[in-house]
């Protein structure tokens, strides 16, 4: 918070008593005042939604453990005989608990194309963005794990599936495995472990949430238009501007997420894990939850399993090294429309993987239409509008957001994110007659 | 108009994706020719109904299936079979103390210590019919018969796909399938039978084989509120009482989402009246 300069007045005697000891009061207080510019609109409301989820994941979570039984005998027994049908609303808790993570996903996306859009993650907000990468890694690593936990077919099949793509590695890739699964194929000792780290994990989550925020208070909010605060007059405090307009996006999220939990609460769920997990019997079709399914079409998408392996790795890791590929000097893609365009194409590829994720590897996009096969796969099949999916996601990181930006003519960027005058008549760029940016 | 379709095809990438995508048709349509209470958003279970497929359970389904998650008390829980306002505890439901009655619970003699059979209580869970899997695998040609507890909820389409299947009809075999001895073929259950196909590729039937021949006849059970007891009827009947198996919380819930629902578009309201007031006199 470095340039904020703390405004509280300790008024009670117990505040000036407290102060000097523990200035916690005046930590909340500054927080509370915070210099918030004063032009972010309903996309920026992400992050207290998402802190809002994480709340509701830790506060239901801790109440289903209380009732959960982590044996492979017991373990589909007492979610869905005892948390289902015997224990007081235990069909609320889990129900918000099992949709909550797809609402926590829900949010998590929107919340990074927001970053993307914007140019978040550009200096001087480059820990800011890499924390952020760290947390979403967590909520995937813990949103897996807890899936395994009612022990349904797709919960024993699904770990079997992911903790074999270890078995992938060159020599570490057995004992990791074995690692994994405390033994040599998933059986109690693997349901154990991933329940003590589905624990462990939401608390590492809050921690590194913390950090976050903390390096979001450093440098400050960037903004839709990405031109730094220059002035108060730019920014708002954060209270009672922006804590009003985040609790009512929170409510309005409440109302997508009680439709689910309410009126369709096995929607995003698959019927075969409402069967006991039977270590005999391979479903017909084993998918991961909707948020993984794009990730899981890159890794079917290429033959070799290494190399699937490292591709899907590489995925993820592309949002880690974004900040050091962007080389253009303006932050917020409203003014650069030709990478904006490029943007909504790598939304529409990853939208295609995670469709081609939920889909058989040799499922045809066209029916009855045979092409030829190329590489194991037919031209006209699922595994094929992957690859094309796939290569167009790395593309768009490593080559398309490279060049553009040192190629692309932006639009005019505006001398301060906020003008008084012109900025209510909306679709003119505040500030446009400033010197238009040549290159970069 | 580029932020606006850069919201809108944010938005519909992420609810595509959270949207399951309908898998690739491996199973036939579902019939469609029965209205279900408990389908709508506020639909309920027909009481009445779910009385009479409990009754196909007990005397048809119960030969074969478990009901394993399902305890005798939980009949008389609200939006149950057996629900009477009269008895807010279900165990104390005369209705469910009869029932529970007829079947005979393992136990152990606490004076001799023997294993003992003793008449089951209100609060005992449903009695399965085989003592292990291993007996109801010979029992049944080898498959064993699934628990009916979470049956509707772990079959696509649920209520509706028990009715296609146990009604019987369609479930001849189409031409150039020939079907294993010992199974019987089921168009609506996902599957690959295309190994015992011989005929056009292009037309390989969808489905899957199943162990179960088809249960309803005519007549197969007499109704007490003197409804003709037809193989639709039935198959209705005892494929809502599997629904209620499954879900017996869904009038819970949906009661308490309109609650909920009310709540939150009003609470919505209040905070962007705020936000509005608070944000009147600001440049942003």
């Amino acid at each position: 918070m470095s340039d904020h300069p703390s405004t509280y007045q300790p008024g009670t005697a117990i505040e000036r008593w407290l102060d000097p000891r523990l200035p916690i009061i005046r930590f909340g207080a500054d927080l509370m005042s915070f210099p918030t510019p004063r032009n972010l609109n309903y996309w920026y409301t992400f992050g207290g939604i998402l802190a809002f989820c994480l709340g509701v994941q830790i506060v239901t979570g801790i109440v289903l453990a209380m009732h959960y039984d982590p044996s492979g005998t017991g373990a589909f027994l007492s979610v869905q005989r005892g948390i289902m049908r015997d224990i007081n609303y235990g069909w609320l808790i889990r129900s918000l608990h099992a949709n909550g993570a797809s609402m926590f996903f829900v949010a998590v996306y929107l919340h990074i194309l927001r970053g993307l859009y914007y140019g978040s993650y550009k200096a001087p907000r480059e820990v800011l963005w890499l924390l952020g990468c760290v947390i979403y890694l967590l909520m995937m690593a813990t949103a897996f794990m807890g899936y395994v936990l009612p022990w349904g077919q797709m919960s024993f099949w699904g770990a079997k599936v992911i903790t074999s793509l270890f078995g992938a590695f060159p020599l570490i890739g057995k004992p990791l495995t074995a690692l994994l699964w405390g033994g040599y194929s998933v059986d109690d000792p693997t349901l154990n472990r991933f329940f003590s780290l589905h624990y462990l994990l939401p608390f590492v989550i809050a921690a590194v949430v913390g950090l976050h925020i903390w390096a979001l208070h450093v440098p400050g909010n960037a903004n839709p238009t990405g031109v730094e605060v220059k002035s108060k007059a730019d920014t708002l405090p954060f209270h009672p501007y922006y804590t009003v307009k985040d609790l009512f996006a929170v409510s309005v999220f409440m109302i997508l997420f009680a439709v689910f939990v309410f009126y369709m609460p096995e929607a995003l769920g698959k019927v075969d894990n409402q069967v006991m997990a039977d270590p005999l019997k391979t479903p017909a079709h084993i998918v991961p939850e909707w948020y993984l399914l794009p990730f899981y079409a890159i890794l079917r998408a290429i033959p070799d399993k290494l190399t699937g392996v490292l591709a899907l790795a590489g995925a993820i890791g592309m949002l880690f090294i974004l900040p050091w590929l962007d080389t253009s000097k303006v932050r917020s893609m409203r003014y650069r429309p030709t990478y904006r365009l490029f943007f909504v194409i790598w939304i529409v590829a990853c939208a295609a993987l995670g469709w081609c994720g939920s889909q058989e590897p040799d499922g045809q996009i066209i029916n009855g239409l045979a092409g030829p096969v190329l590489i194991d796969y037919d031209i006209n099949s699922v595994t094929w509008l992957s690859r094309i999916a796939a290569m167009y996601y790395f593309a768009y990181f490593l080559v398309i957001t490279p060049i553009l930006g040192l190629t692309e003519t932006p639009l005019p960027v505006p001398d301060s994110l906020y003008t008084p005058v012109l900025s209510h008549p909306a679709g003119v760029p505040a500030g446009a007659a400033a010197a238009p940016e040549t290159k970069g | 108009m580029l932020r606006k379709l850069f919201a809108a095809a944010s938005i519909a990438g992420v609810v595509a994706m959270a949207v399951p995508a309908l898998a690739a048709s491996t199973q036939a349509p579902l019939k469609d020719d029965v209205h279900w209470s408990f389908e709508s958003p506020l639909g309920m279970y027909d009481q009445v109904q779910l009385q009479r497929g409990f009754k196909v359970y007990k005397e048809v389904c119960a030969a074969c299936h478990s009901l394993n998650l399902v305890a005798f008390r939980n009949l008389g829980d609200p939006g149950g079979p057996f629900w009477n306002a009269k008895y807010p505890n279900p165990n104390e439901n005369p209705v469910i103390k009869a029932i529970a009655k007829d079947y005979q619970v393992a136990d152990v003699d606490t004076d001799s210590g023997d294993a003992i059979k003793r008449p089951a209580t209100s609060a005992d869970y449903f009695t399965p019919p085989f003592a292990n899997i291993y007996a109801a695998r010979a029992a049944n040609g080898g498959a064993a018969p699934p628990d009916m507890s979470l049956l509707a909820a772990a079959r696509e389409g649920g209520a509706r796909y028990i009715y296609s299947l146990v009604t019987g009809d369609g479930t001849e075999a189409p031409a150039g399938l020939t079907i294993p001895a010992g199974k019987y073929y089921d168009p609506w259950l996902s599957g690959d039978v295309s190994s015992y196909y011989k005929g056009d590729p292009h037309k390989t039937p969808v489905g899957s084989f199943i162990a179960m021949p088809p249960p309803l006849v005519d007549d197969r059970v007499s109704f007490d509120d003197g409804t003709k007891a037809t193989v639709k009827q039935e198959a209705a009947d005892v494929s809502a009482f599997l629904q209620w198996a499954s879900d017996p919380k869904m009038e819970e819930r949906k009661q308490m989402g309109v609650s909920v629902m009310i709540f939150l578009v009003l609470f919505s309201g209040i905070l962007y009246a705020s936000y509005r007031q608070i944000w009147r006199n600001v440049g942003h």
